[in-house]
């Protein structure tokens, strides 16, 4: 048998309401021991609310080579900003 | 991309993730260098250990667990961190049993007493804390996070070592002596911890070009001293180096010579308990493996009930 067991992402709320903030990764062969692998590794001390773990090979991401094509779409569309408007002399509470 | 424009990202203080391209030489410098730092993380639970059963109090025994379990924690940030370079943890422990791969040489010392525990909080844990607050701002981005989350856990490492210290130098001549001893015995392998003298660190040049270390050898050691001596004065112990003295031209402490070839001795696996820490390592590894395919036979069962 290979020994090499699955890593799985984990992402930690640390208080309710906010959202879930990547922390790192455990091994494990199972959702239930990557859960409380995740507990015992990364919230020692209260540093969550929830966590959730994902299989790592499960997460795509974007190719950081890539990046600047991948996102410029974006590039030339400032009208999405508040600050691309101008708002008339005196106008209070915009 | 080519090695220039590496090192200008580098010089502009740009951390460098898993998949960004890298020189092949700042791969192979980290993968020694963080594999080294979680073998002795690992390796270090061994000398605490050996005095959980016999902790004084039921609060220094629960102490010294959460320490030791926290030491647990920071091999594997480290191994993670590690293996975003393309190496498996596998491969990381057959490195390390093959003594292809090294630790710490502190922790091939024994702990002979409680006092021990003291002195390994106080001085092995603060030379240690020295050295990763600086690397907290390494260039490579996963080893640099690391750091920030091990520091955060490590003041209270110190500060009970300390406390351990400061409770026997306090106590009866007897247990004075005691603190007294595990000073002398572990302060020089403390600051050897720092590594060989800038002058005789080969590799040194490359690290601090590709800013993965921040400070020399030299540099985190004077600043571990400065910071210590004054701690050893307040509770009245003595560190035992004749030639330390405070100098007010540079504004730092002198301090004596320290005993390489002992160093390098205990490096080359001559120490008091090289066998010892990577005998019972193995053994650990080995009695764990029907747990390790219990749990894969059990993951694949799982798996077929719920197809
Ligand atoms: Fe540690
Ligand atoms: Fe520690």
């Amino acid at each position: 048998m290979s020994e090499n067991t699955d890593v799985w992402e984990v992402f930690i709320q640390s208080k309710n309401g906010l959202p879930h903030k990547h922390a790192g990764n455990v091994h494990a062969t199972d959702k239930e021991m990557a859960l409380q692998n995740a507990r015992d590794l990364y919230t020692r001390r209260k540093e969550g609310s929830s966590i959730w773990v994902v299989k790592a090979t499960d997460i795509i991401a974007s190719q950081s080579e890539e990046s600047e094509e991948f996102f410029d779409p974006s590039d030339d569309k400032m009208y999405r900003h508040p600050t691309f408007y101008t708002m008339p002399e005196g106008s209070k509470n915009i | 991309m080519t090695e220039e424009k590496f090192q200008k990202r580098i010089d502009a203080e740009q951390k460098i993730e898993p998949k960004d391209w890298m020189p092949d030489a700042y791969r192979k410098h980290l993968i020694r260098q963080i594999s080294q730092h979680a073998h002795s993380e690992v390796i270090g639970m061994q000398p605490e250990g050996n005095w959980v059963t016999r902790a004084p109090s039921l609060r220094a025994k629960m102490i010294l667990l959460a320490k030791i379990q926290d030491e647990a924690g920071h091999g594997l940030y480290l191994y993670s961190a590690c293996e975003t370079l393309g190496i498996s943890r596998d491969e990381l422990v057959q490195q390390l049993h093959d003594g292809k791969a090294k630790y710490s040489s502190i922790f091939n010392y024994p702990t002979l007493n409680w006092a021990d525990m003291g002195a390994v909080g106080w001085l092995v844990d603060g030379a240690a804390i020295v050295n990763q607050v600086s690397l907290q701002r390494t260039s490579y981005g996963p080893y640099s996070r690391g750091m920030v989350r091990i520091c955060k856990e490590e003041s209270f490492h110190q500060r009970q070592g300390y406390e351990i210290m400061a409770t026997m130098a306090a106590g009866t001549p007897e247990q004075k002596q005691m603190a007294q001893d595990a000073l002398n015995r572990i302060w020089w392998p403390s600051i050897m911890m720092f590594g060989p003298h800038d002058a005789d660190s080969p590799r040194s040049g490359n690290a601090l070009k590709w800013k993965i270390k921040r400070q020399t050898n030299d540099e985190l050691r004077q600043s571990f001293i400065d910071k210590t001596v004054a701690q050893a004065e307040l509770i009245g112990l003595t560190i035992p180096d004749p030639d330390l003295k405070w100098n007010e031209e540079t504004g730092h402490y002198d301090f004596g010579a320290m005993d390489w070839d002992e160093f390098w001795r205990v490096v080359k696996g001559d120490g008091p308990c090289n066998k010892q820490r990577l005998d019972h390592h193995k053994k650990a590894h080995k009695e764990g493996e029907w747990v390790r395919n219990a749990a894969k036979a059990y993951a694949k069962k799982q798996e077929l009930l719920t197809v």
